[in-house]
Parts: structure tokens; C-alpha cells; sequence
């Protein structure tokens, strides 16, 4: 006869509910799981997008993501030149805010020039951008829909088609647009910017006599340098190793050439290196936590049966009846409140605001881990059972 | 040969100043098919008696044997007293102590299934022993739902399932009004006679002692009379 069925069945009701309190928990364990997950491929998916080999970027710095990375964009030309170099684009970045309608929504402006690396490796919705001008590709995540009109600066955009799950590493949405755009937008300046730079050009100008007759509106557009690009993207010959042709690069002066994998490296070390911390931590936190009221609820389970227990003894019942019946209690909460956890969790993960990533992988080493904690925590609740004084059932008016 | 024999049996509780001597040298024996009661003032050792012959706390020094088997000679302990009680032993308490999630019929069939008989046997011949004791219509019901006197007549049939060789019952009427008692007691004789055991039953209620073949008397921890 098995005592554990006997038992739960008999507190149905109170099992139910104590099993769905640890499912809530553990819920919050998979979702921490989730967001760690998450923020890790949401910082990843920006760096895989363009399915890049190698990316060289501005000497000295990590590259467009972590660090400002400016290099000219014809770089590319001779970057094209190298052995082993099978294509090479320039990619410009920058954060920017969208005005729609009331809302406004913050993005990673992602410049390329079409045709050519750098696009998006799918449009989910609507189309790729042609060559034309102020076209913009915005991610589903920024909730703008296509055919949208969208003013920035002196010009407007137009939404024309739509990724699915291409994000910065910070959640934001990324937003394709031409180079040109990009260029245009990050390093030609505002109306008002550009008047006070005509003033103060105006102003150096008057004061050398020899620069006095030229007027600063002819002048401003040469001293614009608007041809500049965070990175240039590379795609290499299948025979190329990346990394020989990332050393032959990186003796030019002024550039680094850096592998997709140095640069997730650097996504991943550098740039939400604490954030990741942060959630590991609370998650080993949760854990603990969760540890501990498993064990306190197995213990307190076994206290409320001291006498049941002495009872059994007297009766006659081994030690291995009386402790199955706790591990057996043990992991029917623990499996069943993982249960309850894995389906709260399955049918709120997608309403969190940034990506939740509940992966296969993730979930059977909590699984593993809760069965570790149920036999831990039983193992408590049996040693306890065990050194239960019979006579407790025993005594005069017991 | 008697079925359950104690001989010089004592227990010593605590230690120096604080020592209590509940078991003083006391002599017992018990033939199968013989009831008899035990009485005794309070606190005169009644309860310690029959946790030392049942090993639940065996007494520090002395000598049981179960039918042929020595299981308790000198200070130690011969036999492993678990199997002991679920085979040869039925227990009945003052409180009834019956399993709070095992329906009637289980908590009587749960001695045969840690016996090793089938889940299925177990409580077919639970089911047959309940009937017998026109408990039939509680077989299904959980001890909390069973009147006090029903929930001891259901512990005397956990007692009595595996055919034990000694019962011993502690005040098993005591929480009983007298007709309920009396009903318990008639019971506890019956299926005592009937299945040749060797019956102890503890009970401060002289009305209650007609009946009973023998009745120890037992003060400070000793047997006073034979
Ligand atoms: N675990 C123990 N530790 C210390 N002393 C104990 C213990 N158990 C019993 N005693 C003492 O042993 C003596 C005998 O106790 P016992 O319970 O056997 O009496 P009893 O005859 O059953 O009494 P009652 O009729 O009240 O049930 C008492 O003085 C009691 O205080
Ligand atoms: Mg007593």
C-alpha cells in the first residue's frame, strides 16, 4: 500500500495548493532563466544579424557595440582587396528615438548600403530595402506597422517591411535604413545645429583677414564629412581563416579586424557582463530560496505525521516504508510544482516586455535541480522521521 | 508453554538524583488463548511493561521471549523488533492512533501489505474482518469521521489481522464511556479467544475486569501479585 498516494490524496486540496505555491516560484526561477537567456540572445542576434566573418572597426576600440568606432566608409575598398576577402560593406549604428503618433519608441538605427552586407538575414513582413531613399525595416518589437510614415530630422521614413526578433542589447528594436540615411542622420546635424555652426564658422572666419571674404554657407558643406561608418563588415572565402585574415588587417595602422566571435565575446563580456551577473545572481537567489522552503515544507510535512509515524513504527513498519513516504511526497510537490512553474511559465513568458528564452536545456537542469533539492530536502524530513521515539504514540493519554 | 514470557524485567529511567525505576524485577508470563488484565495506581509501571515486551522501548535489563524465540536476554536487544511487532504482535492504544489518511479498511489492510501479502488480498481479508465486526458500512470512512468507539473497534481489527501471538492493548477503554467500553473489551476478548492469542490489556476500570482470566496487579514498578 503506498502511504505517499494515501496521504496526498487524502490533503488533496492543501497538496494542490502548496505544489501551485511552489510552481509560482519556481516560475520565477524559469523566467530569471528566461531573461538571462533572452538578454544574452537579444545582445547576440545585432552581431549574427549581417552574418559577418570578421568586423574591423577603429583601432583601439571593441567595436561599434561596445565603444564609438568611427572609420571611413570607403575602407571597405580596400578591405575588398585582402586575400581571403570575399565581401566587405560598411555599417553604421546609432540609437534613435521614433515619433509615432503619441507614442515614441526608441531604436538601434542600423545604416547598410542595400544589396550588400549588413541587410537583415530575413524580412518577416513586407520587403528588403531597395536601393531607394528613406526606407526604413523596423523590427516587430517596435509595434509600428508597415506602410508607416515616420519624420525624423528634415526628412521621413517609411516603413516597408518588418524582421522578426532582431534587437539591440539593450531590447530596443533595430531600424534598417540605407547608409546614406544613417550617415546622414547621425553626422549631418539638426537645423539649429548646423545655423550655430555656421555662426561660429562665421565668426573664425571674420576673424582671419585672409579667410574673411568666404562666406560660411559655401564653405560648411566641404568641411562636412558625412562619409564615415562605425564598422565594415567582412565575408570571407570559405578557404579564409578568419583569424590569419584579421592578423593581416590589423597591420594596417588606424583598424582592428575583430571575428564574430571576439565580438560576441565582447556583447556578452563587456557589454551586459553585469546585467547577466546581476540575473545570475538572483536566479542562485531564488534557488536558495526555493531550496529552503522546499525543505521547510517537506520538514514541517514530516512534523504534522510525528505521531502517524510512531504509530507506524509500533505497527511495525521498516524504515524504508516511513522514509519512502516522505521522498515520495517530497518529489510528488516538487515534480508537481515544477509542473504548475513550466506552464505558468509557457503561457505568460511571451507578454514579458524584453525576450524571455525558456530553453530545452535550461528547463531540464531546473528540473534537475529540483529533484536534487526534493531528495536533499526529504533526506532532512526522513532523518527526522527516523529518530521519531515510538513511545510518542505510546504513553498514557497520548 | 506460555506465549509471551517477561522475566525479571526492569527499566531504568534517567540517571543519578533524576532516576526513575518504572520496571522493578517484574515477572510476567502469558499463554496463548489466556487474557489476562493488568491494573495498577498510576505511574506504577503499566505502560513501561508493555513497551519492554514489545521492544518498543525495551527494558534495561531482563529477559522476553516471544513463544520459542528469546528476543530480549541480558541488556540486548535479540531480534529486530519492527518485524517482530508487525508479525507476531497487535498493539491497541488509549487513543486509537489509527492512520489519519488511511480509510478504515486500509489502515487494518496496511499490516498485511507491510507483511508482504498482495494490496489486493490485504483488503479483501480487511474488508471481511470489518464486515465481521458489522463495521462493513465505515470501511470506506476516514478515522476523523468515525465515532470514538468505532475507531478503537477498527484498531482492535488492525490488531487482530495478522494473527498475532500476543496483543497487548494500554487503557484501551479509557477514552470510552462504559457501554462502548464494554463493547471494545467484549471484542478485544472475543477475537483474542478465538485467534489463541496471548492478550495483555492495561485498564484502570475494575468494572471492566470481569472476564479476563488472570489480573496482575502492579505497584512501583512491580508485580504484586501472580
Ligand atoms: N520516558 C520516560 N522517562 C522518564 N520517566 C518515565 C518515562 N516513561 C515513564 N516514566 C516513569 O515511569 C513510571 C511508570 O510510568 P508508566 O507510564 O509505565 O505508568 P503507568 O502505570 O502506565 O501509568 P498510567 O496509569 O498513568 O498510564 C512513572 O513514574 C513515569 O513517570
Ligand atoms: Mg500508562
Amino acid at each position: 500500500m503506498n502511504l505517499a498516494i494515501r496521504d496526498v490524496k487524502y490533503r488533496f486540496g492543501r497538496f494542490l495548493l502548496t505544489a501551485f505555491g511552489l510552481g509560482l516560484l519556481l516560475a520565477t526561477v524559469m523566467a530569471m532563466g528566461g531573461i538571462y537567456r533572452g538578454m544574452v540572445e537579444d545582445a547576440l542576434s545585432i552581431v549574427r544579424a549581417p552574418g559577418a566573418d570578421l568586423w574591423v572597426v577603429q583601432k583601439d576600440t571593441n567595436g561599434p557595440f561596445a565603444e564609438t568606432s568611427r572609420i571611413p566608409d570607403d575602407l571597405y575598398r580596400v578591405v575588398r582587396a585582402v586575400p581571403g576577402v570575399r565581401e566587405a560593406s560598411p555599417i553604421a549604428f546609432q540609437s534613435v528615438q521614433l515619433d509615432y503618433g503619441s507614442r515614441s519608441v526608441r531604436v538601434q538605427m542600423i545604416g547598410y548600403r542595400p544589396g550588400n552586407l549588413g541587410a537583415p538575414p530575413a524580412v518577416a513582413a513586407g520587403r528588403p530595402l531597395a536601393a531607394s531613399r528613406y526606407e526604413m525595416v523596423l523590427d516587430r518589437k517596435a509595434g509600428i506597422p508597415i506602410g508607416a510614415r515616420l519624420p525624423m530630422g528634415r526628412v521621413t521614413f517609411t516603413v516597408v517591411g518588418l524582421t522578426e526578433g532582431i534587437v539591440s542589447s539593450s531590447g530596443d528594436s533595430t531600424a534598417y535604413v540605407s547608409l546614406q540615411d544613417a550617415q546622414e542622420l547621425q553626422f549631418l546635424k539638426a537645423n539649429e545645429a548646423v545655423r550655430n555652426e555656421r555662426a561660429r564658422l562665421q565668426a573664425g572666419l571674420g576673424a582671419n583677414p585672409a579667410l574673411a571674404s568666404l562666406s560660411a554657407a559655401s564653405l560648411a558643406p566641404i568641411l562636412q564629412n558625412t562619409n564615415l561608418a562605425n564598422a565594415i563588415l567582412v565575408r570571407l572565402e570559405p578557404w579564409a581563416e578568419p583569424n590569419a585574415v584579421a592578423k593581416r588587417m590589423e597591420r594596417w595602422n588606424h583598424y582592428r579586424a575583430m571575428t564574430t566571435a571576439e565580438q560576441e565575446d565582447v556583447l556578452a563580456k563587456n557589454v551586459i557582463e553585469r546585467a547577466r551577473q546581476q540575473i545570475l545572481l538572483f536566479r542562485i537567489i531564488l534557488l536558495s530560496v526555493s531550496t529552503v522552503i522546499i525543505a521547510l515544507i517537506i520538514y514541517t510535512m514530516t512534523m504534522e505525521k510525528t505521531r502517524d509515524i510512531a504509530t507506524l513504527k509500533i505497527i511495525g513498519a521498516p524504515n524504508v516504508k516511513i522514509g519512502s513516504l516522505i521522498l515520495q511526497e517530497a518529489l510528488a510537490l516538487g515534480l508537481l510544482g515544477y509542473g504548475f512553474g513550466a506552464v505558468l511559465i509557457n503561457l505568460v513568458y511571451e507578454y514579458f516586455p524584453r525576450r524571455v528564452a525558456i530553453l530545452a536545456f535550461d528547463q531540464y537542469v531546473l528540473f534537475g535541480i529540483v529533484v536534487a533539492i526534493c531528495v536533499l530536502a526529504s533526506i532532512v524530513g526522513i532523518r527526522r522521521a527516523l529518530s521519531i521515539d515510538p513511545t510518542t504514540a505510546m504513553g498514557g493519554g497520548a | 508453554m506460555p506465549a509471551v514470557v517477561g522475566e525479571k524485567l526492569s527499566k531504568i529511567f534517567g540517571q543519578g538524583d533524576g532516576q526513575v525505576v518504572a520496571l522493578k524485577d517484574a515477572d510476567v508470563a502469558v499463554e496463548a488463548g489466556e487474557i489476562v488484565a493488568l491494573m495498577g495506581p498510576s505511574g506504577s509501571g503499566k505502560t513501561t511493561l508493555l513497551r519492554a515486551l514489545s521492544l518498543i522501548d525495551p527494558p534495561t535489563t531482563g529477559y522476553v521471549a516471544i513463544g520459542n524465540d528469546v528476543v530480549f536476554e541480558g541488556a540486548r536487544v535479540l531480534t529486530d523488533d519492527r518485524q517482530l511487532r508487525r508479525k507476531r504482535m497487535g498493539i491497541i492504544f488509549q487513543a486509537y492512533n489509527l492512520i489519519p489518511f488511511l480509510t478504515s479498511v486500509e489502515n487494518i489492510a496496511l499490516v498485511l501489505t507491510l507483511n508482504g501479502i498482495s494490496r489486493r488480498e490485504a483488503m479483501a481479508r480487511a474488508n471481511k474482518l470489518l464486515s465481521r465486526l458489522e463495521l462493513g458500512h465505515r470501511a470506506e470512512t476516514y478515522p476523523a469521521t468515525l465515532s470514538g468507539g468505532e475507531q478503537q473497534r477498527v484498531a482492535v481489527a488492525r490488531a487482530v489481522i495478522n494473527d498475532p501471538a500476543v496483543i497487548l492493548a494500554d487503557e484501551p477503554t479509557a477514552a470510552l464511556d462504559t457501554e462502548r467500553g464494554k463493547a471494545v473489551m467484549d471484542l478485544l476478548r472475543q477475537l483474542g479467544r478465538v485467534q489463541g492469542a496471548a492478550v495483555i490489556v492495561v485498564t484502570h476500570d475494575e468494572r471492566m475486569i470481569e472476564g479476563f482470566d488472570r489480573v496482575y496487579h502492579m505497584t512501583d514498578g512491580r508485580i504484586t501479585n501472580h
